[in-house]
């Protein structure tokens, strides 16, 4: 997306809808230190919860212990059994000769050709490896991972933190393009209040226990808790008119 | 030819071509000196088979196993990384293997000797290495995802840890099968070597460890083929065979040009652009 385009309109809120995500008194400890306490919400089928927090908030362990790949205490509970994709925010290693397309058939042989025009990204790069493409490349690619076998769930854990900002605004879109066209429940953890001011429709606000739970506008008129979600007070202006926080 | 020639030859080619496979994801894993040092862990196991009358190989099986699940144990429960605890179990096995080892024998387990190989033997090596390379190509896939990244497997439902003690069993069969080859000091050499010059020419995952098994079985019968011709034991003739294809391949990479970079994205022309807001 262009700078001077507007974003597209948000999906229709789900009103009404099962919950697909119920997490109760889920509590992760790492020896003496509390990582989450008792941390507890539920997530409405179809719906875009964005996941905010400052550092060490516990936003990656919480969808660590969502995935299973944590231990913890409470209880997390899926609507029946859901297929759950997830995009890391990095990979750890990325020095091997795996081209993209040996990468997208490691979990569905064959069948990636329709995920990879969704993000956007040219089939040639199906033959380049995964260490030579850039970082919003590899972010596509990964959520093409993400989205292969059609999951009703996406955990995406601050799927822009490694991009430059011409890659953010392509891979915000395509995620919200995603979730608008096929209705997926996407967990999205997020550093940006421009992705939650723009594409979410819940806001689970973090600081090792729930700070906030609810719309983004309630979050957003609340200047203190901005402040310490997002480490400021003052809203600025992006060149796109957006508003946005400063440092 | 004779027929002992040609069973030696077999088996080097079947450990090999085990070695090889099996050494490509070591060397993804970035485990290829553990691999190393797990075959000097094999040497107090191949004493105490010479000792008490049994299997030499199996000896060093049951040895390079168990280091293996300790290894992957007190990696778990201690957090130490896994270079550090086959750091101490191989300086551990290493002593107490030298001092355990019988003077006569000692010679051949440091630099092998397939010399002496009957047809019993020759087939259970033949039969062990195809079951470790069909197992592991079922894992292949599991396990390169758990380099990529831990979390994403864990996301595809691969029991991540269970993956790494299976690939560790197969790593303890590949290393005691190597043993005969090229002994305990070089064994590793076997895993080791026809993987990283893999690594310099495979344009893809398949075209690597495909290779990595080519060089593998290319090296070990090489080696095997000139010690006997050589009438010198083989570990030192197979360590250099493949150190030769090591050095075709840097310079076929030399020739090729350089490593492949990271592209920048299209919008980084003046270096990575971020959005002015908070970051982690």
């Amino acid at each position: 997306m262009s700078p001077s385009q507007t974003p597209a309109p948000p999906a229709p809120r789900p009103v009404g809808a099962p919950a697909i995500l119920t997490v109760t008194d889920l509590t992760v400890r790492r020896g003496a230190r509390l990582l989450l306490d008792r941390v507890t919400f539920t997530v409405p089928q179809g719906t875009l919860l964005a996941i905010v927090g400052p550092n060490g908030a516990g936003k990656t362990t919480l969808l660590r212990a969502l995935l299973g790949s944590q231990e913890h205490e409470g209880e997390v509970r899926w609507s029946g059994s859901v297929r759950v994709g997830y995009v890391p925010q990095k990979l750890v290693d990325t020095d091997i000769p795996l081209t993209v397309e040996e990468f997208l058939a490691m979990k569905c042989p064959g069948a990636y050709g329709t995920c990879l025009a969704t993000v956007g990204l040219d089939p040639r790069l199906l033959d380049e490896t995964i260490g030579t493409l850039s970082g919003g490349e590899l972010q596509r690619v990964l959520i093409a991972w993400a989205i292969v076998d059609d999951p009703q769930v996406l955990l995406f854990d601050e799927p822009t933190s490694n991009v430059d900002l011409g890659s953010e605004e392509v891979i915000l879109e395509t995620l919200h393009e995603v979730q608008r066209r096929t209705r997926v429940t996407l967990l999205l953890v997020t550093h940006d209040l421009h992705a939650v001011h723009h594409f979410a429709d819940r806001v689970l606000a973090l600081d090792g226990r729930v700070l906030y739970d609810g719309s983004p506008g309630g979050l957003l008129e609340d200047p203190e808790l901005v402040r310490r979600v997002f480490g400021t007070t003052h809203p600025a202006h992006r060149h796109d008119g957006v508003e946005e926080a400063s440092r | 030819m004779t027929v002992s020639t040609l069973l030696s030859l077999l088996s080097a080619g079947a450990v090999g071509a085990a070695a090889g496979y099996v050494g490509s994801l070591m060397v993804l894993r970035r485990m290829a000196l553990v691999g190393d040092a797990l075959s000097h862990v094999a040497l107090p196991g191949l004493a105490v088979g010479l000792l008490l009358g049994f299997s030499p190989v199996l000896g060093a099986f049951a040895f390079v196993l168990v280091a293996a699940v300790l290894t992957w144990a007190i990696e778990r429960a201690a957090g130490l990384p896994v270079e550090g605890i086959v750091g101490v179990l191989f300086v551990l096995a290493l002593a107490v293997g030298l001092l355990l080892t019988p003077n006569p024998d000692l010679l051949e387990a440091l630099f092998g000797d397939l010399a002496a190989v009957s047809l019993a033997t020759t087939a259970v090596t033949v039969v062990v290495a195809a079951a470790i390379l069909l197992l592991l190509r079922r894992l292949y896939p599991k396990i390169v995802l758990t380099v990529i990244s831990p979390d994403l497997a864990a996301s595809a439902g691969v029991a991540t840890s269970l993956v790494s003690l299976l690939y560790l069993a197969l790593v303890s069969a590949t290393v005691a099968m190597a043993i005969q080859v090229s002994g305990t000091l070089l064994a590793g050499a076997l895993v080791i070597v026809p993987a990283v010059s893999a690594k310099l020419v495979g344009p893809s995952l398949r075209a690597f460890s495909g290779l990595s098994l080519g060089f593998g079985v290319v090296t070990a019968t090489g080696g095997v083929g000139l010690a006997l011709g050589l009438n010198v034991p083989p570990g030192p003739v197979v360590v250099l065979l493949g150190v030769g294809v090591f050095l075709a391949a840097l310079a076929w990479r030399g020739l090729r040009g350089t490593a492949p970079t990271r592209r920048a994205d299209p919008g980084a022309a003046d270096g990575p652009g971020r959005r002015p807001g908070p970051r982690s």
